[in-house]
């Protein structure tokens, strides 16, 4: 099922400045994200911890809500939806 | 006020000009750069070298001669919040470093003091408010700051200069509201700004109940450095 990620500034220069990529087939949030390092080297380092967790200051979200208040990771995907990842952001 | 920069000079200007009679305490230990003058709209050239909470208090003062402002040349820090937010009934963040921004958020949880979260980084601005028993907090959405080199700083990807007074004016209407009591529009939510691609968007956070900031879990796991 494809799905939609919203790709912030931050991480652009690693997805070749597209701000918004189509995963083709990702049932999970995991899926998903295994797909955007295969095909962009270096996303996944930024997103994951050497455990495989979501770093302390990146989050994920499923259309609107936050993946950490439910399976996280393995948050299921469906046709449509849209992920948005949302790094801390610390310019003033 | 904390960080008179890109966000929080048009922060300041527009709430000194929408409320006549504030009090306004400016935090930033920082001097003003030829280069920041495009973006922190309360500095001109005179102002070169001169500290920002000094320069910014000076210029309100003039611009709104009804509001108090009260420069204060310090460092906010888990050490200092408590003295440099005595008397204050909303903090605006609009600093430039993450452990700052953190140490922001848990003064605001520890001490009940509504907070407006404002940042920007090139063209993608953040804003959320928190109010300490009654929302979730910045730790809700994110468990702490990153190690130093882990996520680009403004001062590596820059800011966009319109984007700064887009958040910054945010800002203050928040920061309006609450002190007016009414309701303010980010609570509970993150509103988010790709400036570049004009959109605009909310994600939700709800209050997770082991934040050690404002959830029930202890405020002693938070460590500071």
């Amino acid at each position: 099922m494809a799905v939609t990620v919203k790709i912030p500034a931050p991480l652009r220069s690693l997805t070749q400045n597209q701000a918004e990529v189509t995963v083709e087939k990702a049932a999970t949030v995991q899926a998903a994200v295994d797909e955007l390092s295969r095909r962009f080297p270096g996303l996944k380092e930024r997103l994951l911890d050497d455990k495989g967790a979501l770093r302390r200051y990146v989050n994920i979200f499923r259309n609107e809500e936050d993946i950490r208040h439910g399976k996280s990771l393995q948050t299921a995907l469906s046709e449509g939806d849209k992920l948005t990842i949302v790094p801390a952001i610390a310019g003033g | 006020m904390l960080g008179v920069g890109g966000l929080g000079c048009p922060a300041a200007l527009a709430l000194a000009e929408e409320m006549p009679d504030l009090r306004l305490v400016l935090v930033d230990d920082d001097r003003v750069e030829r280069s920041n003058l495009a973006r922190q709209i309360l500095f001109t050239d005179r102002e070169v070298g001169e500290p920002k909470a000094l320069a910014a208090a000076r210029r309100l003062s003039q611009l709104a001669p009804g509001i108090r402002a009260e420069p204060r040349i310090a460092r906010f820090t888990s050490g200092s919040a408590k003295e440099l937010l005595d008397g204050c009934d909303v903090l605006l963040d609009g600093t430039d470093d993450f452990e700052t921004r953190f140490a922001a958020n848990d003064a605001a949880c520890a001490l009940g003091i509504p907070l407006v979260h404002g940042a920007a980084l090139a063209w993608t601005g953040q804003l959320l408010t928190v109010l300490p028993e009654r929302g979730s907090c910045l730790r809700c959405l994110f468990e702490g700051p990153p190690p130093p080199g882990a996520l680009p700083t403004c001062a590596e990807a820059g800011v966009a200069s319109p984007l700064c007074g887009v958040v910054g004016a945010a800002m203050a209407g928040e920061a309006a509201r609450l002190l007016r009591g009414g309701q303010p529009l980010a609570l509970g939510r993150l509103h988010q700004w790709d400036a570049l691609r004009d959109r605009e968007r909310d994600v939700l956070v709800p209050r997770d109940p082991r934040c050690p900031a404002c959830g029930l879990a202890s405020r002693a796991a938070i460590r500071h450095p």
